[in-house]
């Protein structure tokens, strides 16, 4: 573990007219750690991470983040060509629905070639390869390259998402709930495999999720946001077993098992 | 004697039922204990008495409001309590080990990478951690056909075994043990015993929970007695 | 018609200073694509207004102009246009490539090697490069302006997956100056090389989409491609029917009822100035 965070949220706000979606949110994700953001719809959990990504302008706070090329870097005061290259190059979004981060138009090794292509790569039989390399790695049968994601099944597109997503060795992955609207069989596949990927690539993971099952299966710590703030945080175990907010035990009653 | 590998001084627990209108259920009070490596202290007392919680606050599971639980995690004493949540996963890394009493099964992920995963983590190859957790898995008996099957269709012995390999893999200098034997026939209870008795003779300091009076007397170097606490105001 | 109605070649002093003022810009930048107001011209915009406005700010009196479409310069889209000019503007024209000043074309570079001071103006019905690969007009700027074009490749990785190498023969995307991936118009790619550090002037005009872009001359222009893929210019594998020339893009005919196909220059004045100098097939 390096003893520096990867990313440092202070005190952020994202307001949206009078409603403060993001109230005074601080936490700090460290190198190869996994943290699970929960909490119900509304709690302002996906706005948080689009905000993280610069999907959302937030209105006030900081966030920092150490990069291996730039150093350290002010997200909320970064310039756009280099918050676009960070985005294709060190950190990878993965959306909920897989459709918002595919293209659907084009073959599936296109869509895990083009971020290599994005980063410059111009030999074909080497996007090709590693395009076959990340399918079979994300399970998709390899003779399935050349056919468009529409074909494939709710779970095999996000797979598919993921592989290109990650094909460039991010360091930092932003998840929007990853398993939702999948089936509980497909979901079990998927986070299995996420976990695998996730500590195989050292990655820095933060997800979305209302699925407290997800974040026990992947995180460390947890953060439980409720009306935009953070009502509690702690280690995976210290949240789900011994709750100490009323929200974080409403959540955790509320779960059939967890 | 040597320095105490464990040290609890005044430790407090109640849980507050925010949905049960804040009902607050003290469970812990002013508990202080020292363990000392070589030794297995069982923790006795009443059903309710706070055995499984204590031994949870061990862990860093439940987090109590007063007191401290002193680790001796690379040398030096530190903090359970008060730690933050990087340091609690560097001491379950390296320092304190958990065999619950249940094994929390993860969806297709068969027995063995399960019981391999602490050593993985603390950066050993797969193909070693494979191999010592093969070895884990045949020293409890576990049959070579499930080995690499997920073990959530085991049986409740089954699950244990699992759950026990995966708690010894690593030798830990402190190791909390719930109920370990409880869904064990006698045989597997005897080896699931020797375990513990193996790693307490290499000097881990081990807290158990033993409901069975002759496993206690067999593992136990002596007892800790908890009480319930009478009603809170 | 009385030619003292009309400004010098049609359009006001205002506007065509306008145009010229859209073409320096594009000149600084090479292969940028830069916003103009595209007046009403005489015929329907997709027919070449683009191309007529752009000639139409940079013709002079002295100028000798050559008009072809499709290589050809007795088409009807070619005919017109020249007729226009020589009209509007009292200018000479001519179908000789070496003899012009200022060449309009609609898809084609003459295969006679353009020489210093010669200027050719493209008819461009679509000047966004992206436009399939991306739908909104707002972040294909975005792109070109952070010269962000993986996408591009994308397009061609998927040709090679699908055909083994890369099919498309028209409106090939080049790389312009290092820096802006350009729609070359519907020029067939085996004209693409006549582009890269040629001694002439090259102005587009896209009037129906209203965009101006251009080409100095000794330019780099390079066409996208793969390491281990590269670009082909592809043609025929054939030779003129007419003057036998195995070197220039030929246009396949048919010349019956009964299918048989026939190879001959697109390039008409080429064909016509080999078959005097007594080449035949």
């Amino acid at each position: 573990m390096s003893d520096l965070p990867l990313l440092s949220v202070r005190c952020l706000d994202v307001r949206f007219g009078a409603l403060a979606a993001v109230d005074g949110v601080s936490f700090e994700l460290w190198p190869g750690e996994v943290v699970a953001i929960v909490g119900e719809s509304g709690s302002g959990k996906t706005t948080l991470l689009r905000a993280i990504h610069g999907f959302i302008p937030p209105t006030a706070g900081s966030i920092l983040y150490r990069s291996d090329r730039f150093g350290e870097i002010e997200l909320t005061r970064l310039d756009e060509p280099r918050r676009r290259l960070l985005a294709r190059t060190e950190w990878g979004f993965v959306h909920q629905n897989p459709r918002d981060g595919l293209r659907l138009s084009y073959s599936a090794g296109a869509n895990v070639g083009e971020r290599l292509m994005a980063a410059g790569a111009r030999h074909w039989g080497n996007i090709r390869a590693q395009a076959l390399a990340w399918l079979d790695r994300v399970e998709i049968d390899v003779a399935r390259i050349d056919d468009l994601p529409r074909t494939f099944s709710g779970g095999m597109q996000q797979r598919l998402q993921i592989a290109r997503v990650l094909v460039t060795n991010p360091r930092l992955v932003l998840m929007d709930e990853p398993t939702g609207g999948l089936d509980v069989s497909v979901q079990a596949r998927l986070l299995d495999m996420l976990r695998r990927l996730v500590a195989d690539l050292g990655l820095s993971v933060i997800v979305v999720t209302h699925d407290l099952g997800v974040a026990r299966l992947l995180a460390q710590r947890i953060l439980v946001m409720q009306r935009g703030r953070v009502v509690e945080a702690g280690l995976t175990d210290q949240v789900l077993d011994d709750p100490q907010h009323p929200y974080s035990q409403l959540l955790v009653s509320s779960v059939l098992a967890a | 004697m040597s320095e105490p590998a464990l040290l609890v001084e005044g430790l407090a627990k109640t849980f507050t039922l925010h949905l049960q209108g804040g009902v607050r259920l003290p469970v812990l009070r002013d508990v202080s204990l020292a363990v000392f490596p070589g030794e297995c202290v069982a923790l006795v007392g009443p059903s309710g008495a706070g055995k499984s919680t204590l031994l949870r606050a061990l862990y860093g599971t439940y987090v109590p409001q007063a007191g401290r639980i002193r680790v001796r995690h690379h040398g030096s004493m530190v903090d359970l309590a008060s730690a933050d949540p990087r340091q609690i996963l560097a001491i379950r890394r390296d320092t304190i080990g958990h065999v619950s009493q249940f094994l929390r099964v993860i969806p297709r992920v068969s027995a063995r990478a399960i019981v391999a995963e602490p050593l993985i983590h603390r950066g050993e190859s797969h193909q070693a951690a494979l191999r010592a957790a093969d070895a884990m898995l045949a020293r409890l008996n576990l049959p070579q056909r499930l080995w690499h099957l997920p073990p959530a269709t085991f049986s409740g012995g089954e699950q244990q075994r699992v759950n026990l390999a995966r708690g010894f893999i690593v030798r830990y200098p402190i190791v909390l043990i719930d109920e370990p034997t409880a869904s064990l026939d006698p045989v597997n209870a005897d080896i699931a015993l020797s375990l513990i008795e193996d790693a307490r003779k290499t000097n881990a300091a081990i807290v158990g929970i033993f409901h069975d009076p002759a496993v206690r007397s067999r593992v136990a170097t002596r007892e800790f007695a908890l009480a319930p606490i009478a009603e809170a105001a | 018609m009385n030619t003292t109605s009309y400004t010098f070649a049609y359009l006001d002093e205002q506007t065509k200073r306008e145009i010229r003022r859209a073409l320096l810009k594009a000149l600084a930048i090479p292969g940028h694509q830069v916003p103009f107001a595209s007046r009403e011209m005489p015929l329907a915009r997709g027919w070449g207004t683009g191309g007529m406005q752009v000639t139409a700010a940079v013709i002079g009196r002295n100028d000798v102009l050559k008009v072809i479409d499709q290589g050809a310069d007795d088409t009807t889209n070619a005919v017109s246009i020249r007729q226009f000019f020589s009209r509007v503007a009292g200018v000479r024209t001519t179908t000789r490539t070496e003899e012009a000043t200022l060449i309009q074309t609609r898809h084609r570079i003459p295969e006679t090697p353009l020489r210093p001071g010669q200027i050719m103006v493209y008819q461009v019905p679509q000047p966004e490069p992206l436009w399939r690969l991306e739908p909104s007009r707002a972040e294909t700027r975005r792109l070109h302006a952070l010269a962000e074009y993986g996408i591009m490749h994308v397009k061609l990785y998927e040709d090679i997956a699908q055909h083994g190498r890369i099919t498309l023969a028209y409106d090939y995307p080049v790389l312009v100056h290092g820096r802006y991936v350009m729609a070359p118009s519907p020029i067939p790619a085996f004209d693409n090389p006549k582009l890269h550090r040629s001694p002439a002037i090259h102005l587009f005009g896209a009037g129906r989409e209203k965009r101006i872009y251009a080409v100095p001359p000794y330019t780099d222009v390079i066409s996208l491609a793969f390491e281990d893929h590269p670009f082909r210019p592809w043609k025929a594998e054939a030779a003129c029917a007419l003057c036998g020339s195995t070197e220039s893009y030929l246009d396949e005919i048919l010349i019956d009822d009964r299918g048989t196909r026939r190879y001959i220059c697109s390039d008409t004045d080429w064909c016509e100035r080999r078959r005097t100098r007594g080449k035949t097939a």
